[in-house]
């Protein structure tokens, strides 16, 4: 950990400059250290903060779910007639593979980063990730990547082959355009990013748990995170290959996937779906995480059958490298291998049902609140219930080779993926954002945002089941009126504008309930919900540093314990007042990692490097220079600057009980408005319900 | 490559602290050890893949012919057949070489003994890029043959095979010689003599995944 705790004796300053040795403040003499993570904008370009990360990779997550989003509302307005021209066949191909790509890679995994970026520090205890710049790093490097993708819109046009890209439609022969070469180095690009951020997360993990905190005591969120990222470490290396293997295939003259020079298709087919079926379960587990923490706290009971969700969690880890191959029981590979797949895949849908009946079984006879986090974790459940049992219907696999590349399948994962993996976030995002930003969403604007979209949601992909049993084929562009997809595809044309809506009340409801904030800055406290896991524990919005005091773990959902408690006949009782358990961010002297450049200049590299690989090597130039620069920076740099924090640190008292001494830089968070003394306004409501639960 | 930093058990270490009565890390391993091992894993896999590849294509070179109806003339030459058993044992003995030098240097570095160190390292490097020449001139023979990258899908899984286990070496040889550098200017005392094993964890596994390659792709028929 690049994180030294204050120590009350030492001289951490000597200390420290002795570890680093002498380190120029300068490293090339051309940029001078960043000194302060405070401030503008500015300070967010180097930061290291690892929720400061998670919330670019938010934002990030969401501009990308407006531009995928609005590749799919094109896909649906082309589709919403038949005989339709408002899309060319080849803008057609263009806009389904960049929305897929996009949904994919630059919404659902990074905004699952993000949740796991800002929580898994704080669910574990720990004052930031293990490597800060590497985190740094791993955020820029993925904005580049997504930037770089897709540039290609306007460089000759986006990829075409769908998000899959199977040869030999992914061959120069019937693509021509570089958006393919875009896809392959623009994914190349956010797979070192989920690499490093994978390797990060896991160490944090294995190694910074707070005292006490075993792994039995982890949160369900922090065990499907860990699953989720060791999913990436493995998954991942197999993508590259595949994706270097195109674009040697595409720019070098090379023939792995051409089958009239000796090359084999199938490679490509195996190689993505090894990858690309774990990928499917990268994408929902950490929604599965999600609603695993917030339908305790509304269901006011424990979750139920907690080491069968881990068990459950690790199956799922495992057995999704042994199902790939049912992506491609069209593909005749044989009978053997199609029996083996199939069992497979039938028996992958036991660790998930074990997954649903538990989470009805935690609302099962608790007092169920439905707030909008709430609302959109049941949507989940409920949702992806339909979506896990169209997917079994693809384990048959005579079935299967019928629905294989119809709308059936369509439905089939955007069920799982928007009625799972997205609703699942939103309801991370109605659930925490009062702890990363300090006030509530609305709950009224809220409710209107989750049932616009769930209408919408199965009005768009409800028909769609009915499509592809039909016949409609997943890539046409356009159909005749006498096919008989007529209705069905205006009903999804309808449902999928209905979801833009809910997407715009969510937007119009963080605007409102922010300036509602701004006019009226009531604090609500570290525990708004009244809830379980140690996020809950510390000052919302969180301060820099998290913990006041690193907290001794005894029990799974810690917080919870040490507001409540058992009678002898077992009924719950409080034991202690919330604001006497939860920390006033009174902490001084508590020494960060320091923010560097470093992550962002070698991040910058990478486009190049790209455009250098698809237009003119001499693009590589910069590129090159940049990440030299940026490697031989960070090299040289300690992760904490000596230099940095110790003018006015008082290190005399080893302060953590929180006497509200001010914190020597300052913060945007209520520290200053003597936190310890106000009292949360939702506190009443909490305290009302738990009353109740009695 | 790992954050300069050193762990808190190397800071624990090093300086005798034990504030909190806990250890440092939960595995009791440093992160950035840790974060190693991890990374190798992923290696593994990717390494896997293109193994992989090559298996698959190793005996397909005459495609070409059989599908376009043209004859080009390299078509039917496989990698294999140009295989220099001899010269390549040579090679895979100084790249295994190297892990000796560099196990020496992670116990120089270990015992405070830095000018040591730095000529273990030294060695360590000037194997690798021995290693690196050999590649080059086996790779200039192949294409003097007429074995080109593009010449058939067993040839182009060959050369991206080897290719990548080179660049990996010659990342490799990098990280040694910055960590030399970094030595030469004190920048690498006995407390952080981990970043040295780091790096070793590293050249191992590069030099394991080479006898994986030599063993498949070499001597098996």
């Amino acid at each position: 950990m690049a994180i030294i705790e204050a120590n009350p004796a030492g001289a951490p300053s000597q200390r420290l400059a002795l570890e680093a040795g002498d380190t120029p403040a300068k490293p090339f003499g051309v940029f001078a250290r960043p000194t302060t993570s405070q401030g503008g904008w500015k300070s967010w370009l180097t930061s290291v903060d690892h929720k400061r990360i998670g919330i670019m990779y938010g934002i990030g997550s969401l501009f990308f779910f407006i531009v995928g989003g609005s590749e799919a509302l094109l896909i649906r307005a082309q589709l919403a007639r038949p005989d339709q021209k408002l899309l060319s066949a080849d803008l057609y191909n263009q806009v389904y593979t960049m929305h897929g790509v996009t949904m994919v890679f630059l919404v659902v995994m990074p905004m699952a980063a993000a949740f796991a970026n800002y929580l898994l520090p704080l669910q574990i205890g720990a004052r930031d990730v293990a490597f800060p710049r590497l985190n740094a790093f791993s955020f820029w490097a993925w904005l580049a990547g997504s930037l770089f993708f897709n540039s290609a819109w306007f460089l000759g046009g986006g990829a075409d082959g769908g998000w899959f890209n199977y040869a030999p439609n992914s061959g120069v022969l019937f693509s021509r355009s570089h958006g393919i070469d875009f896809y392959a180095i623009g994914l190349l690009i956010t797979g070192i990013a989920s690499l490093v951020s994978a390797v990060n997360l896991i160490v944090t993990v294995l190694n910074l748990r707070a005292p006490g905190l075993t792994w039995f005591k982890l949160p369900i969120f922090t065990w499907m995170t860990l699953v989720t990222q060791f999913l990436l470490l493995f998954a991942l290396p197999v993508i590259t290959v595949a994706l270097f293997l195109l674009m040697f295939d595409r720019l070098f003259g090379s023939n792995f996937f051409d089958a009239a020079n000796g090359g084999d298709p199938l490679l490509w087919q195996h190689l993505f779906w090894i990858f690309g079926h774990p990928e499917v379960y990268i994408m929902i587990l950490p929604s599965f995480g999600i609603v695993s923490e917030i339908i305790p706290v509304f269901s006011r009971k424990p979750i139920f059958g907690y080491p069968f969700m881990v068990f459950s969690g690790i199956a799922i880890g495992f057995m999704g490298w042994g199902v790939w191959a049912h992506h491609m029981f069209a593909s005749g590979m044989g009978p053997m291998s199609v029996t083996a797949f199939s069992l497979s895949t039938m028996f992958i849908a036991v660790p998930t049902g074990v997954k649903i009946l538990n989470w009805l079984a935690t609302m099962w006879g608790g007092r169920i609140k439905f707030t909008v986090p709430m609302m959109f974790a049941i949507g989940l459940v409920t949702m992806f219930t339909i979506g896990g049992l169209s997917g079994v219907s693809h384990a048959f696999a005579p079935a299967d080779t019928q629905q294989t590349d119809t709308y059936y399948i369509v439905a089939h994962f955007h069920y799982v993926l928007f009625g799972g993996a997205l609703l699942g976030l939103f309801a991370g995002f109605y659930f925490w954002w009062p702890k990363a930003f300090g006030y509530m969403l609305s709950e009224s604007i809220g409710k209107w945002h989750f049932w616009v979209t769930l209408v919408g949601f199965n009005l768009t992909f409800g028909p769609m089941h009915v499509l592809g049993l039909q016949g409609m084929s997943r890539r046409y562009w356009t159909y005749s009126a006498d096919q008989g997809f007529s209705m069905w595809n205006m009903v999804a044309t309808i449902g999928a504008f209905m979801i833009a809506v809910g997407l715009l009340i969510f937007f119009a409801n963080v605007v409102i309930s922010h300036r509602a904030y701004k006019k009226n800055p009531v604090d609500i406290g570290a525990d708004p919900w009244d809830a379980r896991s140690l996020e809950w524990m510390i000052p919302s919005p969180v301060p820099e540093y998290n913990f006041d005091e690193v907290p001794e773990v005894t029990e799974l959902d810690e917080f919870w314990h040490r507001k409540y408690g058992h009678t002898e006949d077992g009924r719950l009782v409080r034991i202690a007042e919330t604001e006497d358990v939860v920390q006033k961010a009174g902490a001084t002297g508590i020494h960060l990692p320091s923010p560097s450049y470093w992550p962002i200049v070698l991040s910058a590299g990478f486009p190049f490097v790209g455009y250098g690989l698809i237009f003119d090597y001499w693009w590589a130039v910069p590129g090159a220079v940049l990440m030299v620069a940026g490697i031989l920076g960070w090299i040289l740099e300690p992760s904490t600057d000596p230099e940095a924090g110790h003018d006015h640190d008082d290190h005399g008292h080893d302060d953590h009980d929180g006497d509200h001494a001010a914190l020597d830089a300052g913060t945007d968070s209520p520290a200053e408005l003597d936190a310890g003394d106000a009292t949360p306004v939702l506190a009443g409501t909490a305290a009302g319900s738990e009353e109740s639960t009695e | 490559m790992t954050e300069t930093l050193t762990a808190p058990a190397a800071e624990h270490e090093a300086h005798g602290h034990d504030d909190h009565g806990h250890p440092p890390t939960n595995t009791g391993i440093s992160n950035e050890k840790l974060g190693m091992w991890v990374f190798l894993g992923s290696e593994c896999l990717m390494f896997g893949g293109l193994i992989s590849t090559y298996m698959l294509y190793k005996n397909r070179p005459g495609a070409i012919e059989s599908v376009r109806g043209r004859v080009v003339e390299s078509s039917s030459l496989k990698p294999s057949d140009l295989f220099d058993i001899p010269f390549t044992s040579v090679s895979s003995f100084v790249l295994l070489a190297s892990s000796l030098t560099m196990v020496l240097a992670v116990t120089a570095a270990q015992r405070n003994e830095m000018s040591r160190m730095r000529v273990w390292l030294g060695s360590t490097a000037a194997l690798g890029s021995l290693f690196i020449g050999g590649q080059v001139y086996e790779f200039t023979t192949f294409l003097n043959e007429g074995l080109g990258f593009t010449t058939n899908v067993a040839s182009s899984a060959f050369f991206t095979l080897t290719g990548f286990h080179g660049v990996h070496v010659t990342i490799g040889i990098l990280m040694l010689v910055i960590t030399i550098a970094m030595s030469l200017r004190g920048r690498i005392p006995v407390s952080r003599a981990e970043s040295v094993e780091i790096v070793g964890l590293y050249w191992h596994f590069v030099d394991v995944v080479w006898i994986l390659i030599f063993t498949i792709i070499y001597l098996i028929k």
